[in-house]
């Protein structure tokens, strides 16, 4: 009778993973809980620690749900768009907060502010335009800076110092190796590098961003032609693209991009964004990396490139000397979907004092809050802190427009084909854009 | 209709004793049997199916819940149709399909062949050949990235031990043309098995005295595979290839894992993109006209496939 | 017939089909036992050039994957007690501590249950169907057969996303229910189709028998067919669990937080510095993939009739 044992046994386990999968859907947040989205990275760890003071104040037990940067806006936006509640709190990307506003994601946070008496004002201005602002430049405020995030670049200071290589650069170029001013100078040093040996081993010159699948070509992109004076659309006329996507400095700075990627960059980098830039850096194999802000405090406490190996770079100007930077961060929101709306409002309400500020940052936050980075003991903080206040001074961000995903898939398109597979002219790639983004736009009725 | 083996069980059953049976019928029971099969698939297949259908006509956005669903006629067809990259991606879909099925048939048939001389342990070779194709394609595509890492990836590092082209001078999955061949590599890892399985049933149908008949007729071991073996084989060779042509028409999960369709578009199989358009851009009613123009192709071409499989199957 | 038939290949022929077919196993089981090998590397060994071939094995991959670390400064860390367990130990050694359990023990929970729940399902809804078309005179009943097959031949994303949009209506996103009928409902056309091959292959005696005997129909289905039909049933829902089991495309769409299943997660581990943890990453591969190998050395004898759809029978 072992077969019809077989049998049996077979059925049992089955009821019972079925059984347990309905209690699993049953069971769901009570009051006393909240969860917070946002991606998985440094900062976050940072967040849950910090958090533990919230939930001594209140009682209430934070669940985190963090995502990884590649597949965050993917399957946070399906979350938001498929009505689920999996998340209370939301610290979503800054491009989101179109969308989230004229499709009800988020919960508008004006009146909540003006009841606990929180000013707008009290935060680095591009923070409040960059994350809580919709639409733009208007006192419609979805969202409370929460996470402030600039490209910048690191560069390995130690290698910087030694006399040979000194010696060395300054033969060939017949000027000091100084931390770049400029992108023309930053080409210079990673060729310089580009292919050296350094402790017996081969290194390179720069770490840029590269990756095709989410945003990461694109933010490295536009970071590099902000300087050299693309803008989005024509500021007298908006969604107005032509002569201002397509201006001869936008195609430079393009092709500049391309020739960076050319020369200068490690074998085998076709696909890199923020993880992968961060491994090659911290492992020794690129002399200058092109990173968000939040990876600094991570190479700070690095064993091979902490301890004052590493010096922290505004971005470069571009040829006409303008200096412009690609924003990162995030505002934190309340999902409209929440059954615990409360106990989120509670969360930022707790969240935007001082002195949680002043601990966010000293456990490698970037605060938004003016009280905290305005203060006279910032800048000296950490390496890092003057070099993130200057770059916040200067951002610039991409289309936060409610189809910025579409708006994002296009330039991710564009770009890596012309940059990465070589295909075609910068001119021809950015004619392209302007062709997509119109279409999307006509699509939504702005055009 | 033939006379079935349940027909004449139907018979055989006394009256009485199909009374007895709580008062239900044969009939009934066959369909309390099959109903709720058939309402599953109707709801997860049929039902989604022609609601695509409907949203093709329409400009419809699922992130936009609010916004006014218009009735936009054909304009989603016509735009798919008469798009370059569509196109583009069509291309690159049939690329993948025709040089994957190219190889796995060649290598899976001859393993196959190799197989069938019934050598010592080779029910446990086969065994271990096989588990490549049970693995999840998205843990495999995750994987291979790490393999061909030209640094630190295993195959950079094989190719230059074998051959002294440097490690670090090319890379698989980035610019230079390599790409479409790495998916084709990695799938035709992971799928030979599956058409040299099929392939060894065929070899193993073929009965021992058509063999020995050639033999007395003297014909060549040449002759005999032209004559004999490959003929015999070939229906089985054709069902691995719909199987594997349908699989590899809607693959999704291991490219996209793998390189994310890039560099540039160059490895954007047509799923990709419709994954992209439907669930990234949001535009649910032309990626619906899309999805459905991919349904017409692959049923298209797997009908056609099929009417010749059954032509082989008569001689 | 004498061992040196005629169609009995020659001893040479054996050696040399023998050696050609078990290099290409070699070949072709490398990348396994490199994903294997990794996931008992350490972080620097893993990325090291040339790769590694001889190592220090460590656990620290499998300790990663379980666990969420941080790393305090080197002042909190000098304070702490000394580490009392082996994973803490490890831990400790890269300068980092232990802060909490990681999602993927709950992530491959849910594999579990949407994998054992669904191939439940499958079976027990093919199960009967088979039956029904086996045994008696169903109204069309080929044209049913054949839509029951044709559903397998549709592509995923041609249902993609009216299943989406029906899901949130329904409430069933990112729910164990809502994959757990997805999946029986994909794998339902292979159980029927498998299913009623095994149960043609039953002789109909014992159930004539049976019913002679004065059982009634469901008992002699159950007493009779079932035990009879056992090893079908099991190869059967072995092939339904390592399609619900390896699935990734409606996974990635349809579940996040609460039910989703480990193929979508294992792609997105990362170290704490925010790269890819390549041991960790290994190591939950070869613990998810595990349980299908095992499969497939129980299943071999059955392998090609599942693949096949019951097409081809060995």
């Amino acid at each position: 009778m072992m077969k019809s044992l077989y049998v049996k046994g077979l059925l049992t386990a089955g009821t019972v993973a079925c059984s347990m999968g309905f209690g699993t859907m049953m069971a769901h947040a009570d009051e006393k809980e909240l969860t917070l989205c946002w991606a998985a990275w440094d900062p976050a760890n940072a967040l849950v620690e910090l958090s533990k003071g919230f939930e001594a104040s209140s009682g209430i037990k934070m669940k985190f749900e963090f995502v990884p940067w590649p597949n965050f806006a993917d399957r946070m936006l399906n979350e938001l768009n498929s009505g689920g509640k999996l998340c209370d709190l939301m610290i979503g990307d800054s491009q989101w907060i179109g969308g989230a506003a004229e499709n009800g994601w988020y919960v508008k946070l004006n009146e909540f502010f003006d009841k606990e008496g929180i000013k707008m004002d009290a935060f680095v201005p591009a923070t409040v335009t960059g994350y809580s602002e919709w639409p733009k430049n208007t006192p419609n405020y979805w969202s409370l800076p929460a996470f402030g995030d600039v490209v910048g670049w690191t560069y390995r200071k130690d290698w910087f110092e030694r006399p040979e290589i000194k010696t060395a650069f300054k033969e060939k170029f017949g000027r000091d190796l100084t931390p770049p001013a400029t992108f023309d100078e930053l080409k210079q040093v990673a060729e310089f590098f580009q292919g050296r040996k350094i402790d017996g081993k081969t290194v390179y010159g720069a770490s840029i961003y590269t990756e095709r699948g989410s945003e990461g070509i694109t933010m490295g992109v536009m970071d590099v032609l902000y300087s050299y004076g693309f803008k989005y659309e024509n500021p007298k006329k908006p969604y107005d693209m032509k002569g201002f996507v397509d201006s001869a400095g936008a195609v430079k700075g393009l092709e500049f991009y391309k020739s960076l990627y050319d020369c200068c960059v490690a074998p085998g980098t076709s696909n890199t964004y923020m993880g992968e830039g961060i491994d090659a850096y911290k492992s020794g194999q690129v002399a200058m990396q092109m990173n968000f802000a939040f990876t600094w405090p991570g190479f700070e406490a690095d064993p091979n490139v902490g301890g004052g190996k590493t010096g922290y770079l505004v971005n470069p100007a571009g040829p006409g000397g303008e200096k412009f930077a690609q924003l990162g961060g995030q505002g934190i929101s309340v999902v409209a979907n929440t059954d615990n709306m409360d106990g989120a409002l509670g969360y930022i309400k707790w969240f935007a004092q001082k002195d949680v500020q002043d601990k966010w940052w000293s456990m490698g936050g970037f605060s938004c809050l003016r009280a905290v980075v305005e203060d006279p003991n910032f800048t000296k903080s950490q390496p890092y802190a003057q070099t993130f206040l200057d770059s916040m001074a200067i951002v610039k961000d991409f289309w936060a427009e409610p189809s910025y995903a579409t708006l994002l898939q296009a330039s991710q398109k564009r770009f890596h084909d012309y940059v990465v597979a070589g295909n075609g002219t910068a001119k021809e790639a950015l004619d392209g854009l302007i062709a997509d983004w119109t279409e999307t736009f006509e699509d939504e009725g702005k055009l | 209709m033939t006379d079935t083996p349940a027909d004449r069980l139907a018979r055989a059953t006394p009256q009485p004793v199909a009374r007895r049976i709580r008062g239900l019928s044969d009939r009934a029971i066959a369909w309390i049997f099959v109903a709720p099969t058939i309402f599953l698939l109707l709801s997860v297949n049929i039902f989604p199916l022609i609601w695509t259908i409907r949203l093709s006509f329409t400009n419809f956005a699922a992130n936009k819940p609010n916004a006014e669903v218009k009735w936009v006629g054909l304009r989603n067809y016509t735009r798919i149709l008469t798009d370059a990259d569509t196109w583009a991606n069509m291309q690159t879909t049939a690329h993948f399909l025709i040089w994957t099925i190219t190889f796995q048939v060649l290598i899976g048939f001859s393993l196959a062949w190799l197989i069938n001389r019934k050598f010592k342990g080779n029910d446990l070779v086969t065994t271990l050949i096989v588990i490549p194709m049970m693995l999840s394609p998205a843990v495999v595509g995750n994987f291979w990235t790490f393999l061909y890492q030209p640094q630190i990836g295993l195959v950079n590092y094989a190719v230059e031990f074998l051959t002294g082209i440097p490690a670090d001078s090319f890379s698989m999955l980035g610019p230079g043309g390599w790409a479409r061949w790495a998916i084709v590599i990695v799938d035709t890892w992971m799928w030979t098995p599956f058409v040299m399985l099929i392939c060894l049933a065929g070899l193993r149908s073929i009965p021992d005295y058509i063999y020995e008949a050639a033999e007395v007729d003297r014909a060549s071991k040449w002759r005999q595979f032209w004559t004999i073996t490959l003929p015999m084989a070939l229906p089985f060779l054709m069902l691995a290839v719909l199987f594997r042509g349908i699989e590899n028409f809607r693959m999704f999960d291991l490219v996209v894992l793998l390189t994310g369709g890039g560099p540039g578009d160059e490895t954007l199989l047509a799923s990709i993109d419709l994954k992209r358009e439907a669930f990234e851009k949001w535009r649910t009613g032309y990626s619906s006209a899309y999805a459905i123009v991919l349904f017409v192709t692959v049923f298209g071409l797997a009908s056609i496939y099929v009417k010749a499989l059954n032509k082989v199957k008569e001689r | 017939m004498s061992a040196h038939s005629v169609t009995e290949p020659s001893p040479a022929s054996k050696w040399i089909a023998g050696i050609l077919v078990g290099l290409y196993a070699v070949i072709t089981l490398i990348p396994l036992i490199w994903i294997i090998s990794t996931s008992f590397k350490s972080g620097p060994d893993s990325i090291s050039y040339p790769p590694k071939v001889v190592f220090e094995p460590t656990l620290e991959g499998y300790v990663n994957l379980f666990t969420t670390q941080s790393r305090p400064s080197a002042e909190d860390l000098a304070k702490l007690p000394a580490p009392t367990t082996w994973y803490d130990k490890i831990t400790r050694e890269r300068g980092m501590i232990i802060s909490g359990p990681s999602r993927f023990g709950q992530r491959f929970l849910n594999s579990v249950i949407i994998g054992f729940g669904s191939t439940f399902l499958s079976i027990f809804l093919g199960t009967l169907a088979a039956f029904a078309f086996s045994r008696f005179k169903v109204p069309l009943k080929d044209d049913l057969l054949f839509f029951i097959l044709s559903t397998r031949m549709m592509p995923p994303i041609a249902v993609a996303i009216p299943i989406y949009l029906m899901f949130r209506q329904l409430g069933l996103s990112d729910t164990h229910l809502g994959m757990i009928l997805l999946y029986t409902a994909v794998n339902l056309s292979l159980s029927v189709w498998l299913l009623k091959g095994f149960i043609d292959e039953i002789p109909r005696e014992y159930e004539e028998a049976a019913l002679i005997d004065g059982y009634t129909r469901f008992q002699a289905f159950y007493k009779v067919v079932l035990p009879q039909a056992a090893t079908g049933i099991a190869s059967t829902a072995i092939f339904c669990l390592i399609f619900a089991w390896n699935e990734y495309a409606f996974a990635v769409l349809l579940t996040s937080g609460n039910a989703q299943t480990a193929p979508p997660f294992i792609p997105t581990i990362l170290s704490v510095g925010g790269g890819i943890d390549w041991p960790a990453v290994a190591a939950a591969a070869t613990l998810f993939l595990l349980p299908v190998i095992i499969f497939t050395v129980l299943l071999r004898k059955h392998l090609l009739r599942g693949i096949t759809f019951g097409a081809v029978r060995k």
